[in-house]
Protein backbone atom coordinates (compact mmCIF):
# COMPACT_ATOMS: atom_id res chain seq x y z
CA UNK A 1 0.00 0.00 0.00
CA UNK A 2 2.98 2.27 1.15
CA UNK A 3 6.88 2.06 0.26
CA UNK A 4 9.18 4.52 1.02
CA UNK A 5 12.68 3.51 -1.14
CA UNK A 6 16.04 5.16 -0.20
CA UNK A 7 14.18 8.31 0.70
CA UNK A 8 16.33 11.34 1.77
CA UNK A 9 14.57 15.06 2.54
CA UNK A 10 16.74 18.04 3.35
CA UNK A 11 14.75 21.33 4.04
CA UNK A 12 15.46 24.26 2.53
CA UNK A 13 17.27 25.62 5.82
CA UNK A 14 19.56 22.53 5.36
CA UNK A 15 18.58 20.56 7.90
CA UNK A 16 18.37 16.53 7.04
CA UNK A 17 15.25 15.23 8.46
CA UNK A 18 15.33 11.74 6.84
CA UNK A 19 18.21 9.80 5.98
CA UNK A 20 17.50 6.65 3.59
CA UNK A 21 14.41 5.63 4.70
CA UNK A 22 13.06 2.89 3.41
CA UNK A 23 10.41 0.56 4.66
CA UNK A 24 6.90 -0.90 3.40
CA UNK A 25 3.27 -1.00 4.77
CA UNK A 26 0.66 -3.59 3.53
CA UNK A 27 -3.05 -3.30 2.65
CA UNK A 28 -4.75 -3.04 5.92
CA UNK A 29 -1.71 -3.16 8.56
CA UNK A 30 -1.73 -0.92 11.44
CA UNK A 31 1.78 0.58 11.86
CA UNK A 32 2.83 2.66 14.75
CA UNK A 33 6.05 5.32 13.68
CA UNK A 34 7.82 6.04 16.86
CA UNK A 35 11.11 8.55 17.99
CA UNK A 36 11.91 11.66 20.05
CA UNK A 37 10.50 14.77 18.24
CA UNK A 38 12.60 16.07 15.71
CA UNK A 39 13.39 12.58 14.36
CA UNK A 40 11.05 12.94 11.45
CA UNK A 41 7.89 11.34 12.10
CA UNK A 42 5.74 14.30 10.90
CA UNK A 43 8.13 14.58 7.54
CA UNK A 44 8.05 11.09 6.98
CA UNK A 45 3.67 11.31 7.08
CA UNK A 46 3.83 14.93 4.98
CA UNK A 47 5.90 12.74 2.18
CA UNK A 48 3.34 10.20 1.92
CA UNK A 49 0.76 13.24 1.17
CA UNK A 50 2.98 14.94 -1.08
CA UNK A 51 2.72 18.18 1.11
CA UNK A 52 6.54 17.64 1.19
CA UNK A 53 8.62 16.17 -2.07
CA UNK A 54 11.56 14.04 -1.30
CA UNK A 55 14.89 14.77 -2.51
CA UNK A 56 15.61 11.84 -3.86
CA UNK A 57 14.18 7.91 -3.66
CA UNK A 58 10.77 7.10 -4.43
CA UNK A 59 7.48 7.13 -2.48
CA UNK A 60 5.23 4.62 -3.79
CA UNK A 61 1.19 5.47 -2.49
CA UNK A 62 -1.23 2.47 -3.65
CA UNK A 63 0.50 2.12 -6.53
CA UNK A 64 1.84 5.68 -7.43
CA UNK A 65 5.34 7.06 -7.00
CA UNK A 66 4.13 10.30 -5.08
CA UNK A 67 7.74 12.00 -4.91
CA UNK A 68 7.35 12.78 -9.07
CA UNK A 69 3.01 13.47 -8.79
CA UNK A 70 1.79 16.37 -10.72
CA UNK A 71 0.49 18.92 -8.73
CA UNK A 72 -2.68 19.00 -10.72
CA UNK A 73 -3.10 15.12 -9.52
CA UNK A 74 -2.59 15.81 -5.72
CA UNK A 75 -6.15 16.65 -4.77
CA UNK A 76 -6.62 12.96 -5.58
CA UNK A 77 -3.87 11.27 -4.35
CA UNK A 78 -5.34 13.47 -0.48
CA UNK A 79 -8.62 11.82 -1.63
CA UNK A 80 -7.89 8.68 -0.39
CA UNK A 81 -6.05 9.27 2.14
CA UNK A 82 -7.25 10.61 5.89
CA UNK A 83 -4.72 12.47 7.33
CA UNK A 84 -5.42 13.73 10.96
CA UNK A 85 -3.22 16.60 12.12
CA UNK A 86 -1.61 16.93 15.24
CA UNK A 87 -3.51 20.95 15.46
CA UNK A 88 -5.85 19.39 14.02
CA UNK A 89 -6.79 22.23 11.74
CA UNK A 90 -10.10 22.63 11.99
CA UNK A 91 -12.54 25.65 11.01
CA UNK A 92 -13.38 27.66 13.73
CA UNK A 93 -15.97 29.79 11.38
CA UNK A 94 -18.37 27.05 11.09
CA UNK A 95 -19.90 24.02 12.70
CA UNK A 96 -18.75 20.61 13.67
CA UNK A 97 -21.43 19.10 11.21
CA UNK A 98 -20.33 21.47 8.08
CA UNK A 99 -16.25 20.82 9.30
CA UNK A 100 -17.35 17.24 8.28
CA UNK A 101 -18.83 17.98 5.67
CA UNK A 102 -16.35 19.99 3.92
CA UNK A 103 -14.13 16.89 2.19
CA UNK A 104 -17.36 15.71 0.80
CA UNK A 105 -18.23 19.29 -0.70
CA UNK A 106 -14.86 19.21 -2.28
CA UNK A 107 -15.37 15.81 -3.75
CA UNK A 108 -18.74 17.26 -4.99
CA UNK A 109 -21.16 14.72 -3.06
CA UNK A 110 -24.73 14.99 -3.25
CA UNK A 111 -26.23 17.08 -0.50
CA UNK A 112 -28.17 14.39 1.33
CA UNK A 113 -25.89 11.45 0.92
CA UNK A 114 -22.85 14.14 2.26
CA UNK A 115 -24.94 14.82 5.47
CA UNK A 116 -26.19 11.01 5.73
CA UNK A 117 -22.11 10.03 5.43
CA UNK A 118 -21.28 13.15 7.83
CA UNK A 119 -23.69 12.30 10.43
CA UNK A 120 -22.32 8.81 10.17
CA UNK A 121 -19.09 9.52 10.63
CA UNK A 122 -19.95 11.80 13.59
CA UNK A 123 -21.80 8.96 15.37
CA UNK A 124 -18.68 6.70 14.81
CA UNK A 125 -16.61 9.12 16.94
CA UNK A 126 -19.17 9.99 19.56
CA UNK A 127 -20.05 13.63 18.52
CA UNK A 128 -23.30 13.34 16.92
CA UNK A 129 -24.96 15.40 19.45
CA UNK A 130 -22.67 18.02 19.19
CA UNK A 131 -23.17 18.56 15.42
CA UNK A 132 -24.56 22.26 15.60
CA UNK A 133 -21.81 23.15 17.94
CA UNK A 134 -18.34 25.47 16.96
CA UNK A 135 -15.26 23.92 17.49
CA UNK A 136 -14.29 25.98 19.88
CA UNK A 137 -16.69 25.18 21.91
CA UNK A 138 -15.46 21.45 22.16
CA UNK A 139 -12.81 19.86 24.46
CA UNK A 140 -9.37 18.82 22.78
CA UNK A 141 -10.23 15.26 22.66
CA UNK A 142 -13.58 16.28 20.99
CA UNK A 143 -11.64 18.56 18.25
CA UNK A 144 -9.37 15.50 18.04
CA UNK A 145 -12.44 13.31 17.86
CA UNK A 146 -13.99 15.77 15.22
CA UNK A 147 -10.61 16.01 12.91
CA UNK A 148 -11.08 11.99 12.90
CA UNK A 149 -14.86 12.44 11.91
CA UNK A 150 -13.55 14.69 8.62
CA UNK A 151 -10.84 12.46 7.81
CA UNK A 152 -12.99 9.18 7.79
CA UNK A 153 -15.95 10.56 6.13
CA UNK A 154 -14.35 9.97 2.55
CA UNK A 155 -13.78 6.48 3.69
CA UNK A 156 -9.90 6.40 2.59
CA UNK A 157 -8.48 3.33 2.72
CA UNK A 158 -4.92 5.09 4.54
CA UNK A 159 -5.11 6.96 7.30
CA UNK A 160 -2.51 9.05 8.60
CA UNK A 161 -2.02 10.76 11.86
CA UNK A 162 0.54 12.61 13.43
CA UNK A 163 0.51 12.71 17.16
CA UNK A 164 -3.34 11.22 17.37
CA UNK A 165 -3.26 11.52 21.54
CA UNK A 166 -0.62 13.86 21.78
CA UNK A 167 -2.29 16.22 24.44
CA UNK A 168 -4.76 14.17 25.96
CA UNK A 169 -5.10 12.49 29.02
CA UNK A 170 -4.45 8.36 29.02
CA UNK A 171 -8.96 8.34 29.18
CA UNK A 172 -9.27 10.36 26.10
CA UNK A 173 -6.13 8.81 24.24
CA UNK A 174 -7.78 5.08 25.15
CA UNK A 175 -11.05 6.48 23.33
CA UNK A 176 -9.69 7.64 20.42
CA UNK A 177 -6.98 4.82 19.95
CA UNK A 178 -10.48 2.15 20.55
CA UNK A 179 -11.66 3.87 17.04
CA UNK A 180 -8.64 3.29 15.25
CA UNK A 181 -8.80 -0.45 16.18
CA UNK A 182 -12.42 -0.41 15.08
CA UNK A 183 -10.85 1.19 11.69
CA UNK A 184 -8.04 -1.14 11.35
CA UNK A 185 -10.98 -4.02 12.15
CA UNK A 186 -12.26 -2.73 9.14
CA UNK A 187 -9.35 -3.32 6.37
CA UNK A 188 -8.21 0.69 6.88
CA UNK A 189 -4.31 0.73 6.52
CA UNK A 190 -3.23 2.94 9.20
CA UNK A 191 -0.07 4.76 10.30
CA UNK A 192 0.00 6.57 13.41
CA UNK A 193 3.07 8.74 14.86
CA UNK A 194 3.13 8.74 18.47
CA UNK A 195 5.55 8.98 21.09
CA UNK A 196 3.26 7.77 23.70
CA UNK A 197 4.54 4.45 25.28
CA UNK A 198 1.70 3.31 26.75
CA UNK A 199 -0.37 2.97 23.77
CA UNK A 200 3.11 1.06 22.15
CA UNK A 201 2.33 -1.10 25.22
CA UNK A 202 -1.74 -1.38 25.04
CA UNK A 203 -1.78 -2.10 21.57
CA UNK A 204 -0.78 -4.43 18.93
CA UNK A 205 0.99 -3.53 15.22
CA UNK A 206 4.67 -2.89 13.53
CA UNK A 207 6.76 -0.54 15.44
CA UNK A 208 8.47 2.26 12.96
CA UNK A 209 11.04 3.40 14.92
CA UNK A 210 12.74 6.99 13.54
CA UNK A 211 15.83 8.21 15.03
CA UNK A 212 17.36 11.59 13.52
CA UNK A 213 15.84 10.83 10.41
CA UNK A 214 17.22 7.16 10.36
CA UNK A 215 14.74 4.06 10.37
CA UNK A 216 16.16 1.70 13.49
CA UNK A 217 16.24 -1.64 12.26
CA UNK B 1 -24.43 17.49 -14.73
CA UNK B 2 -27.16 18.46 -12.33
CA UNK B 3 -25.12 17.84 -9.58
CA UNK B 4 -21.95 20.35 -11.20
CA UNK B 5 -25.09 22.94 -11.59
CA UNK B 6 -25.95 22.51 -7.64
CA UNK B 7 -22.55 22.89 -6.40
CA UNK B 8 -21.74 26.01 -8.62
CA UNK B 9 -25.64 27.25 -7.15
CA UNK B 10 -24.30 26.54 -3.56
CA UNK B 11 -21.19 28.42 -4.55
CA UNK B 12 -22.83 31.75 -5.54
CA UNK B 13 -24.99 31.52 -2.41
CA UNK B 14 -22.31 31.18 -0.26
CA UNK B 15 -20.65 33.93 -1.93
CA UNK B 16 -23.76 36.15 -1.58
CA UNK B 17 -23.67 34.99 2.16
CA UNK B 18 -20.31 36.57 2.03
CA UNK B 19 -21.44 39.99 0.48
CA UNK B 20 -23.89 40.04 2.91
CA UNK B 21 -21.66 39.54 5.90
CA UNK B 22 -19.91 42.95 5.41
CA UNK B 23 -22.27 45.14 4.16
CA UNK B 24 -20.83 48.29 4.65
CA UNK B 25 -17.89 47.27 2.44
CA UNK B 26 -19.74 45.59 -0.13
CA UNK B 27 -21.51 48.83 -0.16
CA UNK B 28 -18.39 51.14 -0.47
CA UNK B 29 -16.62 48.45 -3.15
CA UNK B 30 -20.14 48.32 -5.15
CA UNK B 31 -19.77 52.44 -5.05
CA UNK B 32 -16.23 52.84 -6.07
CA UNK B 33 -16.76 50.51 -9.17
CA UNK B 34 -20.32 52.02 -10.07
CA UNK B 35 -18.90 55.60 -9.87
CA UNK B 36 -15.29 54.42 -11.50
CA UNK B 37 -17.72 53.35 -14.56
CA UNK B 38 -20.17 55.77 -13.95
CA UNK B 39 -17.90 58.10 -15.83
CA UNK B 40 -17.54 56.66 -19.13
CA UNK B 41 -20.77 54.97 -18.93
CA UNK B 42 -22.31 58.68 -18.70
CA UNK B 43 -19.73 60.48 -21.37
CA UNK B 44 -20.67 57.71 -23.92
CA UNK B 45 -24.55 58.23 -23.26
CA UNK B 46 -23.87 61.73 -23.82
CA UNK B 47 -21.95 61.51 -27.03
CA UNK B 48 -24.58 59.27 -28.40
CA UNK B 49 -27.42 61.96 -27.86
CA UNK B 50 -24.84 64.25 -29.46
CA UNK B 51 -24.46 62.08 -32.52
CA UNK B 52 -27.70 61.22 -32.73
CA UNK B 53 -28.33 65.03 -32.40
CA UNK B 54 -26.10 65.75 -35.52
CA UNK B 55 -27.32 62.89 -37.33
CA UNK B 56 -30.86 64.67 -37.05
CA UNK B 57 -29.34 68.22 -38.10
CA UNK B 58 -27.50 66.75 -41.20
CA UNK B 59 -30.19 64.56 -42.51
CA UNK B 60 -30.86 66.34 -44.71
CA UNK B 61 -27.38 68.22 -46.79
CA UNK B 62 -27.89 69.15 -50.25
CA UNK B 63 -25.11 69.79 -53.20
CA UNK B 64 -25.70 72.72 -54.82
CA UNK B 65 -24.64 71.76 -58.37
CA UNK B 66 -24.34 74.97 -60.88
CA UNK B 67 -24.66 74.76 -64.31
CA UNK B 68 -22.20 76.60 -67.17
CA UNK B 69 -24.32 80.13 -68.24
CA UNK B 70 -24.00 78.61 -71.76
CA UNK B 71 -26.07 75.32 -71.00
CA UNK B 72 -29.00 75.32 -73.28
CA UNK B 73 -32.58 73.68 -72.57
CA UNK B 74 -31.57 70.38 -73.55
CA UNK B 75 -28.16 70.19 -71.53
CA UNK B 76 -30.32 71.54 -68.63
CA UNK B 77 -32.74 68.34 -69.84
CA UNK B 78 -30.14 66.00 -69.61
CA UNK B 79 -28.40 66.84 -66.94
CA UNK B 80 -31.67 66.71 -64.78
CA UNK B 81 -32.36 63.18 -66.62
CA UNK B 82 -28.48 61.99 -65.30
CA UNK B 83 -29.07 63.23 -61.51
CA UNK B 84 -32.41 61.68 -61.24
CA UNK B 85 -30.97 58.20 -62.10
CA UNK B 86 -27.87 58.67 -59.68
CA UNK B 87 -28.18 56.01 -57.55
CA UNK B 88 -26.32 58.23 -54.78
CA UNK B 89 -29.05 60.87 -55.18
CA UNK B 90 -32.44 60.66 -53.71
CA UNK B 91 -34.03 63.82 -55.37
CA UNK B 92 -32.58 66.47 -57.60
CA UNK B 93 -34.48 70.06 -58.07
CA UNK B 94 -34.18 72.69 -60.93
CA UNK B 95 -34.16 76.18 -60.45
CA UNK B 96 -34.44 78.04 -63.15
CA UNK B 97 -31.78 81.44 -63.01
CA UNK B 98 -35.13 83.43 -63.26
CA UNK B 99 -36.55 81.61 -59.94
CA UNK B 100 -33.59 82.32 -58.21
CA UNK B 101 -33.34 85.71 -58.69
CA UNK B 102 -36.80 86.35 -57.58
CA UNK B 103 -35.71 84.53 -54.99
CA UNK B 104 -32.78 86.49 -54.05
CA UNK B 105 -35.20 89.86 -53.91
CA UNK B 106 -37.53 88.67 -51.95
CA UNK B 107 -35.20 87.39 -49.41
CA UNK B 108 -32.58 89.92 -49.60
CA UNK B 109 -32.27 93.96 -49.65
CA UNK B 110 -30.58 93.43 -52.86
CA UNK B 111 -33.38 94.45 -54.49
CA UNK B 112 -32.98 97.49 -55.84
CA UNK B 113 -28.76 96.24 -56.69
CA UNK B 114 -30.47 93.53 -58.75
CA UNK B 115 -33.20 95.76 -60.32
CA UNK B 116 -30.62 98.11 -61.54
CA UNK B 117 -28.86 94.82 -63.79
CA UNK B 118 -29.63 94.86 -67.38
CA UNK B 119 -29.10 91.15 -67.35
CA UNK B 120 -29.65 88.22 -64.94
CA UNK B 121 -25.68 87.04 -63.43
CA UNK B 122 -27.03 84.00 -61.93
CA UNK B 123 -27.16 80.50 -64.02
CA UNK B 124 -29.41 77.87 -63.95
CA UNK B 125 -29.08 75.47 -61.18
CA UNK B 126 -30.22 72.08 -59.37
CA UNK B 127 -30.56 71.51 -55.99
CA UNK B 128 -29.16 67.80 -55.46
CA UNK B 129 -30.36 66.08 -51.90
CA UNK B 130 -27.75 62.91 -51.95
CA UNK B 131 -29.14 59.49 -49.94
CA UNK B 132 -26.04 59.22 -47.53
CA UNK B 133 -24.98 62.47 -45.33
CA UNK B 134 -21.73 61.05 -43.92
CA UNK B 135 -18.42 63.97 -45.30
CA UNK B 136 -16.82 61.33 -47.19
CA UNK B 137 -19.93 60.16 -49.48
CA UNK B 138 -20.87 63.90 -49.65
CA UNK B 139 -17.43 65.30 -51.41
CA UNK B 140 -17.28 61.80 -53.63
CA UNK B 141 -20.44 62.75 -54.98
CA UNK B 142 -19.17 66.89 -54.89
CA UNK B 143 -15.96 65.22 -56.96
CA UNK B 144 -17.86 63.22 -59.61
CA UNK B 145 -20.45 65.83 -60.24
CA UNK B 146 -17.92 68.59 -60.73
CA UNK B 147 -16.74 66.71 -63.80
CA UNK B 148 -19.44 66.34 -65.48
CA UNK B 149 -20.00 68.83 -69.09
CA UNK B 150 -21.67 71.81 -68.81
CA UNK B 151 -21.44 72.20 -65.03
CA UNK B 152 -19.67 75.49 -63.72
CA UNK B 153 -19.34 74.44 -60.31
CA UNK B 154 -20.47 72.17 -57.41
CA UNK B 155 -20.83 73.70 -53.80
CA UNK B 156 -21.03 71.31 -50.72
CA UNK B 157 -20.95 72.84 -47.05
CA UNK B 158 -18.97 70.24 -45.79
CA UNK B 159 -16.74 72.04 -43.58
CA UNK B 160 -18.94 71.90 -40.10
CA UNK B 161 -19.86 68.42 -41.16
CA UNK B 162 -16.79 67.40 -40.56
CA UNK B 163 -16.03 69.54 -37.49
CA UNK B 164 -18.38 67.56 -36.22
CA UNK B 165 -17.47 64.45 -37.45
CA UNK B 166 -13.45 64.98 -36.13
CA UNK B 167 -15.18 66.30 -32.91
CA UNK B 168 -17.07 63.24 -32.11
CA UNK B 169 -14.27 60.76 -33.05
CA UNK B 170 -11.94 63.04 -30.51
CA UNK B 171 -15.12 61.92 -28.07
CA UNK B 172 -14.82 58.30 -28.70
CA UNK B 173 -11.49 58.83 -28.10
CA UNK B 174 -11.93 60.28 -24.86
CA UNK B 175 -14.79 57.82 -23.98
CA UNK B 176 -12.64 54.84 -24.78
CA UNK B 177 -9.57 56.41 -22.77
CA UNK B 178 -11.02 56.52 -20.08
CA UNK B 179 -13.05 53.30 -20.04
CA UNK B 180 -9.77 51.67 -20.64
CA UNK B 181 -8.19 53.55 -16.93
CA UNK B 182 -11.27 52.78 -15.37
CA UNK B 183 -11.56 49.20 -16.07
CA UNK B 184 -8.15 48.89 -14.72
CA UNK B 185 -8.77 50.59 -11.58
CA UNK B 186 -11.69 48.16 -11.83
CA UNK B 187 -9.76 44.96 -11.96
CA UNK B 188 -6.93 46.75 -9.52
CA UNK B 189 -10.06 47.40 -6.80
CA UNK B 190 -11.24 43.47 -7.29
CA UNK B 191 -7.71 42.33 -6.61
CA UNK B 192 -7.38 44.45 -4.04
CA UNK B 193 -10.67 42.78 -2.15
CA UNK B 194 -10.19 39.36 -2.99
CA UNK B 195 -6.84 39.70 -1.76
CA UNK B 196 -8.02 40.50 1.58
CA UNK B 197 -10.35 37.50 1.05
CA UNK B 198 -8.06 35.29 0.77
CA UNK B 199 -5.73 36.38 3.63
CA UNK B 200 -8.84 36.37 5.98
CA UNK B 201 -9.09 32.65 4.67
CA UNK B 202 -6.15 31.88 4.69
CA UNK B 203 -7.25 28.43 7.02
CA UNK B 204 -9.71 27.55 5.05
CA UNK B 205 -7.71 27.68 1.34
CA UNK B 206 -5.11 25.68 3.36
CA UNK B 207 -6.82 22.89 5.27
CA UNK B 208 -9.18 22.35 1.86
CA UNK B 209 -5.76 22.05 -0.28
CA UNK B 210 -4.90 19.24 2.50
CA UNK B 211 -8.10 17.42 2.35
CA UNK B 212 -8.12 17.24 -1.85
CA UNK B 213 -9.25 20.56 -2.89
CA UNK B 214 -8.49 21.35 -6.71
CA UNK B 215 -7.46 24.41 -7.05
CA UNK B 216 -10.44 25.11 -9.47
CA UNK B 217 -12.35 24.50 -6.12
CA UNK B 218 -10.80 26.78 -4.43
CA UNK B 219 -10.45 29.51 -6.89
CA UNK B 220 -14.13 29.24 -7.44
CA UNK B 221 -15.59 31.25 -4.70
CA UNK B 222 -13.21 33.93 -5.00
CA UNK B 223 -13.97 34.68 -8.92
CA UNK B 224 -17.76 34.52 -8.22
CA UNK B 225 -17.22 37.03 -5.45
CA UNK B 226 -15.28 39.20 -8.46
CA UNK B 227 -17.78 38.31 -10.76
CA UNK B 228 -20.64 39.80 -8.38
CA UNK B 229 -18.78 42.88 -7.46
CA UNK B 230 -18.38 43.91 -11.44
CA UNK B 231 -22.05 43.17 -11.88
CA UNK B 232 -23.49 44.95 -9.04
CA UNK B 233 -21.03 47.71 -9.73
CA UNK B 234 -21.92 47.89 -13.14
CA UNK B 235 -25.71 47.61 -11.85
CA UNK B 236 -25.03 51.34 -9.98
CA UNK B 237 -22.92 53.01 -12.78
CA UNK B 238 -26.29 52.04 -14.64
CA UNK B 239 -28.54 53.39 -11.84
CA UNK B 240 -26.12 56.57 -11.95
CA UNK B 241 -26.69 57.29 -15.59
CA UNK B 242 -29.76 56.48 -15.49
CA UNK B 243 -30.74 59.04 -12.58
CA UNK B 244 -28.55 61.68 -13.63
CA UNK B 245 -30.24 61.56 -17.20
CA UNK B 246 -33.44 61.91 -16.11
CA UNK B 247 -32.33 64.91 -13.86
CA UNK B 248 -30.91 66.77 -16.68
CA UNK B 249 -34.01 65.97 -18.70
CA UNK B 250 -36.17 67.68 -16.61
CA UNK B 251 -34.09 70.87 -16.12
CA UNK B 252 -33.59 69.97 -20.27
CA UNK B 253 -37.39 70.09 -20.78
CA UNK B 254 -37.60 73.92 -18.98
CA UNK B 255 -34.58 75.16 -21.62
CA UNK B 256 -36.18 73.50 -24.49
CA UNK B 257 -39.26 74.89 -24.15
CA UNK B 258 -37.93 78.38 -24.34
CA UNK B 259 -36.79 77.12 -27.68
CA UNK B 260 -40.19 76.01 -29.01
CA UNK B 261 -38.56 72.45 -29.34
CA UNK B 262 -38.97 69.17 -28.13
CA UNK B 263 -35.80 67.38 -27.34
CA UNK B 264 -34.19 64.98 -24.54
CA UNK B 265 -31.41 62.94 -23.86
CA UNK B 266 -31.66 59.41 -24.75
CA UNK B 267 -31.55 56.60 -21.77
CA UNK B 268 -28.72 54.36 -22.10
CA UNK B 269 -30.01 51.48 -24.84
CA UNK B 270 -30.70 47.96 -23.90
CA UNK B 271 -27.53 46.54 -26.09
CA UNK B 272 -25.34 48.70 -24.74
CA UNK B 273 -26.62 48.05 -20.30
CA UNK B 274 -26.21 44.76 -21.22
CA UNK B 275 -22.92 45.09 -22.57
CA UNK B 276 -21.68 47.21 -19.44
CA UNK B 277 -23.06 44.33 -17.20
CA UNK B 278 -21.22 41.79 -19.33
CA UNK B 279 -17.80 43.80 -19.49
CA UNK B 280 -17.71 45.13 -15.83
CA UNK B 281 -18.63 40.92 -14.68
CA UNK B 282 -15.78 39.91 -16.76
CA UNK B 283 -13.18 42.44 -15.26
CA UNK B 284 -14.48 41.57 -11.57
CA UNK B 285 -13.35 38.06 -12.49
CA UNK B 286 -10.17 38.59 -14.13
CA UNK B 287 -9.33 40.70 -10.80
CA UNK B 288 -10.10 38.35 -9.00
CA UNK B 289 -8.69 35.66 -11.01
CA UNK B 290 -5.82 37.36 -10.96
CA UNK B 291 -5.60 38.30 -7.34
CA UNK B 292 -5.95 33.93 -6.53
CA UNK B 293 -2.95 33.96 -9.14
CA UNK B 294 -0.71 36.06 -7.18
CA UNK B 295 -1.30 34.13 -4.12
CA UNK B 296 -0.21 30.55 -5.66
CA UNK B 297 2.88 32.52 -7.02
CA UNK B 298 3.10 33.53 -3.60
CA UNK B 299 2.77 30.42 -1.40
CA UNK B 300 4.56 28.35 -3.86
CA UNK B 301 7.99 30.59 -3.34
CA UNK B 302 7.37 30.79 0.88
CA UNK B 303 8.19 26.70 0.02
Amino acid sequence: MISFNHVNKRYPSGYQALKNVSFEIAEGEMVFLTGHSGAGKSTLLKLIAAIERPNSGSVIVKGKNVATLKSAALPYLRRNLGLIFQDHKLLFDRSVFDNVLLPLQICGFEHRESAKRARAALDKVGLLNREKALPIALSGGEQQRLCIARAIVNRPAIMLADEPTGNLDADYANDIMGIFKSFHQVGVTLLIATHDENILHKFEGRNLALKQGELLP
Amino acid sequence: MKNWFIQHLRVLLLTLRRLRATPLSSLLNTLVVGVALSLPAGLYVLLQNVQNLAEQAISTPQISVFLSMDASADDIARIGEKLKQHDKIKTAEFVPRDQALEQLKQTTDLADVIGGMSQNPLPDAFLVYPIKSAAQALETLRDELQKWPKIAHVQLDSAWAHKLEALLKFGRLAVLLLAVLLSVALVAITFNTIRLQILTQRDEIEISALIGATRAFIRRPFLYFGLLQGLLGSAMAWLIVTVSVFLLNISLAGLVELYGSSFSLRLISVNDSLALLLFSACLGWLGAWLSVAQHYGATASEK
